[in-house]
């Protein structure tokens, strides 16, 4: 899945200068433990139901919590790279009937939640405050048998609870954002944070990271805010745009016809492209919050969290500036797209690794975020080195463009080799100087006509020339030397 | 039956079979248990074939633990894997649990035979063993009376002579309490001593377990084999202090004893009797008795009827007919879960339940259950206060003898009120013991209760031993 | 984010008031269903308790911190180690209906909260 960051559109409801919509994201990441946060159960996602289960997890009679240190170390790498505050924290148990909730009470953090504070910031340099980033136990899962298969039309329900109590951090943001595509900037770079934390393995579709945002719109210039509805759950940077969009169009609509808009809870339908509000017997949840007795305080002291801080590797923003500085003078708009992509896919390590092994930087940024980004799984198994040649290959000429291409196609393909020795065998053999000196006179010997034409300054017939060679060596020649040998011929 | 300690010494040395020993146990709750009603379930097979397992240990040189065949009554509280575990419930009849509890381990290790779980008032809730969804348990000195509760079985079996030992939990006065009606020593630890891994909760912060014996010395024993430090428990405390069992018999010389008017005063006029008579016979013994007043504690009841109720509303949210369990079905799963916990459970859980949910609810919570926490810290640090000038308090267990069954059950706060004097130290988790000490104008027991600072059993048993030595015969 | 809620407008004056209808919003909360009498008897029975717990309630405590725990101890965790985790035939033969190695509930009426 590529997590495809698209540009500001327009398209979208920021654009109608009479609303403006506000948006925060509550982001669930579930954390890349061997183990659950309060059992010695296998944390996995796939494996047979209820076969990752013991009394804790399952909150048997007489079971009791016992926190693990990888996931308090790795939602302390979390608040570090979000800037917040790493504090003394306690649990809270958050109480409400569910079946995918084996204790009918959450263990959570309430009023001392371990990050408190910091900040995102986008790709183009918009600061989204974060309110705090606590730790909590994931629920169970539940199907719907039976109907339709959606909730309310189901006949009855399966409960699996192997992922009940896998670790979660969930991530508050301020409602800073005012577009859909913010909203998506800001959970792609999350995630990207994530990934490079070693938090999460950012599979979205697989439930790593799921996302509710809190919606809400007012007029232009106002500062009151309106009443907001959250849409839960949303698995998809698509689906977390299109439903803000949705949503936001959706309330303005409804105070443009004089009604008001209800406080509710939605569900984002994919398929049919809208919210829903599921209807709720209960009234508005009282989960009477308090501390968890079964466990103690978590202050993490000074020590941890200095090595937290100091083993904290670089994070997307850093690697994009890293890779900016490397293209020396002030890169393009279209080269900052290339090096989001580029760090998106996790490919900067490899494109680092060519442009310090001599490769042009802006070549090797190009080849990842077009070529290698095709085939991105590909793309990990490539070698440093391999692509280091042959980004080199192509930068001194040895090469053309279209062969670099072939044979970077022929090693994402096979999932690694030796760029020379693949040259060679598709027959890309550098064409010498003589050669392609020998093949110039040849064109120039079969086109008279057009040569004198060329020769009087008629400009147009150098492509001509210049594609005419490139027919006639199959494209082994490479287009800048044979320019350049036309214009010596020339005189 | 003869003392643990003497029984666990005997079988080790190969010259009581523990076979012999659980016989003599099963066959005295044959006869006696249909009056008294202290077992909810006997587990004859599994003991026997544990006894004979030590035995073959004995007899190939092994040492089998302290406790080598001594009986023991388990609460049914206490998850016993692959035995039926109930909390005296209808809403747990019949489940069995898939793994024992740390303390039903260690207690295998050192040698002690499981003999059968206990009644109990429902999931721990009440002070007479008459909420149990299985009948009452009857006092073993006066069949019309209570044996106290909530662990009413497993000190009516130490009582009726059934074994030597038992084990029980206390939340706000359920081992201490039951046993001063009985006339047996029973003891809570210091909060985190004991595991409670496994220990079906009522009120965590609150709830520990521990010992009930016919001698102090006992106690101390079982105490020793059950308590230390446990992975599976973040509430364990870290570090397994010394064996306590030495201290018994060191008496008291020395030894500063705060006589707590707080924890007198309120009683009936002859249990408060016995516990200056009490007082006398320590100072007799050697010790600096002193009155020392903690007008705090007065606030201790109140707090608890908040704090523990709150607790237990969460705990026993699971119990919702999803995983395990009583289950009546109807058409959604929120209705299934009303008709289930409807018919499960009693009226006095309910109304705790209720009673916890409301002071937790939004809008009370500051007024109830956080305002309950700060008088918890004050009597934290009342006790603070007190042990600055004495090493233990001395004080009544229950306020009255034990009462007539049926008495109380229509008064819940009458109820609550036999706990006035064993909630202080549930709040602030310090160690505590009843011992018997004579009778009250009924014949019935009265117990002494003896109060220590956190971490210092030794010293409780210490003079909890010098109390027993000089209770009138 | 996570504030609490208002009192309820149904609620009673405060500490000390416990009104019917608030025992039949906390027993719906507790998933409990009482009958008319028992309403009335519990509603009966827990102000009592209530008017007990006022002495509580009037207390100026403002300068203690409510404790949650007896004993102060921090910082108990365990290494990320996997455990044997329960066999789950064991696990689902407790379970008062099974259906495709899952547990089986009726239909479920709402969203998870």
């Amino acid at each position: 899945m590529s997590a495809d960051v698209a540009a500001d559109v327009g398209s979208d409801v920021g654009s109608d200068a009479e609303w403006e919509m506000v948006i925060g994201l509550e982001v669930h990441c579930e954390l890349a433990t061997s183990t659950k946060l309060f059992c010695g159960c296998r944390n996995a996602f796939g494996d047979e139901p209820n076969t990752n289960v013991c009394p804790v997890c399952l909150g048997l009679p007489g079971s009791l919590p016992v926190l693990n240190a990888q996931a308090v170390e790795l939602a302390m790498r979390i608040g570090t790279a979000l800037h917040s505050e790493i504090r003394p924290s306690t649990f809270a148990r958050k109480n409400y009937f569910y079946p995918d909730q084996a204790k009918d009470y959450q263990i959570s953090q309430y009023d001392q939640p371990l990050n408190l504070g910091g900040w995102l910031e986008l790709p183009d340099g918009f600061r989204v405050g974060v309110t705090r980033a606590h730790m909590e136990e994931d629920t169970g899962k539940l199907t719907h048998v039976g109907g339709s298969g959606r909730i309310n039309a189901a006949h009855h329900a399966l409960v699996d609870y192997n992922r009940s109590g896998v670790p979660l951090v969930e991530i508050v943001s301020e409602p800073d954002m005012r577009s859909s595509s913010q909203a998506r900037a800001y959970a792609s770079e999350l995630r990207g944070i994530l990934m490079a934390t070693g938090a999460s393995d950012g599979r979205m579709e697989e439930g790593s990271m799921r996302v509710d945002a809190n919606v809400s719109v007012r007029p232009a210039g106002t500062t009151a805010f309106g009443t907001r509805c959250e849409i839960k759950n949303l698995n998809s940077l698509r689906s977390l745009g299109r439903a803000i969009e949705h949503e936001a169009a959706r309330q303005i609509a409804l105070i443009q016809s004089g009604e008001k808009v209800k406080q509710e809870t939605l569900h984002w339908d994919e398929a049919a492209g809208r919210t829903s509000a599921l209807r709720s017997k209960e009234e508005a949840n009282d989960y009477r919050y308090f501390p968890e007795p079964d466990l103690v305080p978590l202050a993490p002291d000074a020590a941890w969290r200095a090595r937290v801080g100091a083993s904290l590797g670089p994070m997307p923003a850093d690697r994009r500036a890293k890779l900016v500085a490397s293209l020396g003078a002030s890169a393009s708009g279209a080269e900052h797209d290339q090096i989001r992509a580029v760090v998106d896919l996790g490919l900067d390590a490899l494109v680092m690794a060519a442009i310090e092994a001599g490769a042009p930087a802006a070549l090797a940024v190009a080849r990842a975020s077009n070529e290698v980004a095709a085939e991105s799984e590909a793309g990990l198994a490539l070698t440093p080195e391999s692509f280091a040649a042959l980004v080199s290959m192509e930068g001194k000429g040895t090469l053309s463009a279209t062969q670099s291409k072939a044979v970077l196609s022929a090693l994402l393909a096979a999932g690694g080799g030796d760029p020379a020795a693949v040259a060679k065998e598709m027959g890309f053999e550098a064409l010498g100087t003589d050669a392609l000196v020998a093949a110039v006179a040849e064109v120039v010997a079969a086109h008279p006509q057009e040569w004198a034409r060329l020769v009087d300054g008629d400009e147009k017939l150098q492509g001509f020339f210049v594609k005419a060679v490139m027919d006639a060596t199959d494209h082994k020649a490479n287009g800048k030397e044979v320019a350049a040998e036309l214009r010596r011929r020339r005189g | 039956m003869s003392g643990a300690s003497a029984i666990g010494a005997a079988v080790r040395a190969g010259e009581r079979s523990a076979r012999a020993v659980t016989e003599e146990a099963l066959a005295a709750v044959e006869v006696g248990d249909a009056d008294v009603h202290a077992f909810l379930l006997t587990l004859p097979d599994e003991a026997l074939a544990h006894a004979d397992a030590i035995d073959a240990s004995v007899a190939q040189g092994r040492d089998p633990g302290p406790l080598a065949g001594v009986p023991v009554a388990l609460k049914d509280n206490l998850c016993t894997r692959g035995i039926p575990t109930t909390c005296g419930s209808r809403i747990l009849e019949g489940w069995r649990p898939p793994y024992d509890a740390t303390v039903v381990e260690k207690l295998r290790s050192a040698g002690a035979i499981a003999l059968g779980k206990t009644n109990m008032d429902e999931f721990a809730m009440g002070s007479s063993t008459e909420n149990s969804a299985f009948g009452p348990t009857r006092n073993p000195h006066r069949g019309d009376r209570v044996p106290g509760g909530s662990s009413g079985g497993s000190a009516a079996s130490v009582a009726a002579g059934f074994t030597p030992l038992g084990l029980g939990s206390d939340t706000g006065g359920s081992i201490r309490q039951p046993a001063a009606l009985c006339g047996v020593v029973g003891m809570k630890p210091t909060y985190g001593r004991v595991s409670r891994y496994g220990l079906v909760a009522f009120a965590s912060s609150l709830d520990q377990i521990g010992p009930f014996a016919g001698r102090v010395e006992d106690a101390a024993l079982l105490f020793d084999a059950i308590a230390g430090p446990d992975p599976r428990d973040s509430t364990s405390l870290p570090g397994a202090g010394p064996p306590t069992a030495p201290s018994v018999g060191r008496g008291v010389e020395g030894v500063r004893v705060g006589l707590c008017p707080d924890l007198i005063d309120g009683c009936a006029r002859d249990v408060a009797a016995r516990v200056y008579e009490a007082a006398e016979a320590l100072a007799a013994a050697g010790a600096k008795v002193d009155e020392v007043r903690v007008p705090e504690f007065a606030y201790g009841l109140s707090a608890y009827y908040l704090i523990a109720p709150a607790e237990a509303s969460s705990n026993l949210a699971r119990y919702d007919g999803v995983r395990y369990g009583l289950r009546i079905d109807a058409d959604d799963a929120a209705a299934m879960n009303t008709a289930t916990r409807t018919a499960g459970f009693g009226a006095e859980v309910k109304r705790r339940i209720m009673l916890g949910t409301y002071a937790l609810s939004a809008g009370y919570y500051d007024a109830y259950y956080a305002q309950a926490q700060r008088v918890r810290t004050m009597v934290m640090q009342a006790f603070e206060r007190a042990y600055a000038s004495v090493d233990v308090l001395l004080g009544a267990t229950a306020p009255t003898t034990a009462f007539a069954l049926g008495a109380k059950v229509d008064d819940p706060m009458a109820m609550y009120m036999n706990d006035v004097c064993t909630i202080p130290s549930n709040l602030s988790g310090h160690p505590s013991v009843s011992v018997p000490f004579g009778v009250g104008d009924d014949g019935l027991p009265v117990g002494v209760q003896v109060l220590a600072p956190a971490l210092q059993e030794a010293l409780l048993f210490q003079v909890a031993g010098a109390v027993e030595a000089a209770a009138p015969a | 984010m996570n504030s609490r809620p208002e009192p309820r407008p149904d609620g009673g004056d405060g500490p000390g008031h416990l009104t019917r209808d608030d025992v039949v919003h906390v027993a719906r909360l507790a998933r409990l269903e009482l009958s008319d009498e028992e309403v009335s008897l519990f509603t009966a029975q827990l102000r009592t308790v209530l008017d007990h717990a006022a002495d509580v309630a009037a207390l100026d405590l403002a300068h203690l911190e409510p404790s949650s725990h007896p004993i102060p101890i921090e910082n108990v965790l365990r290494p990320d180690e996997v455990q044997p985790c329960l066999d789950r035939a064991e696990v689902l033969a407790a379970a008062p209906s099974v259906e495709d190695h899952r547990f089986r509930v009726p239909r479920i009426g709402g969203e998870a909260p």
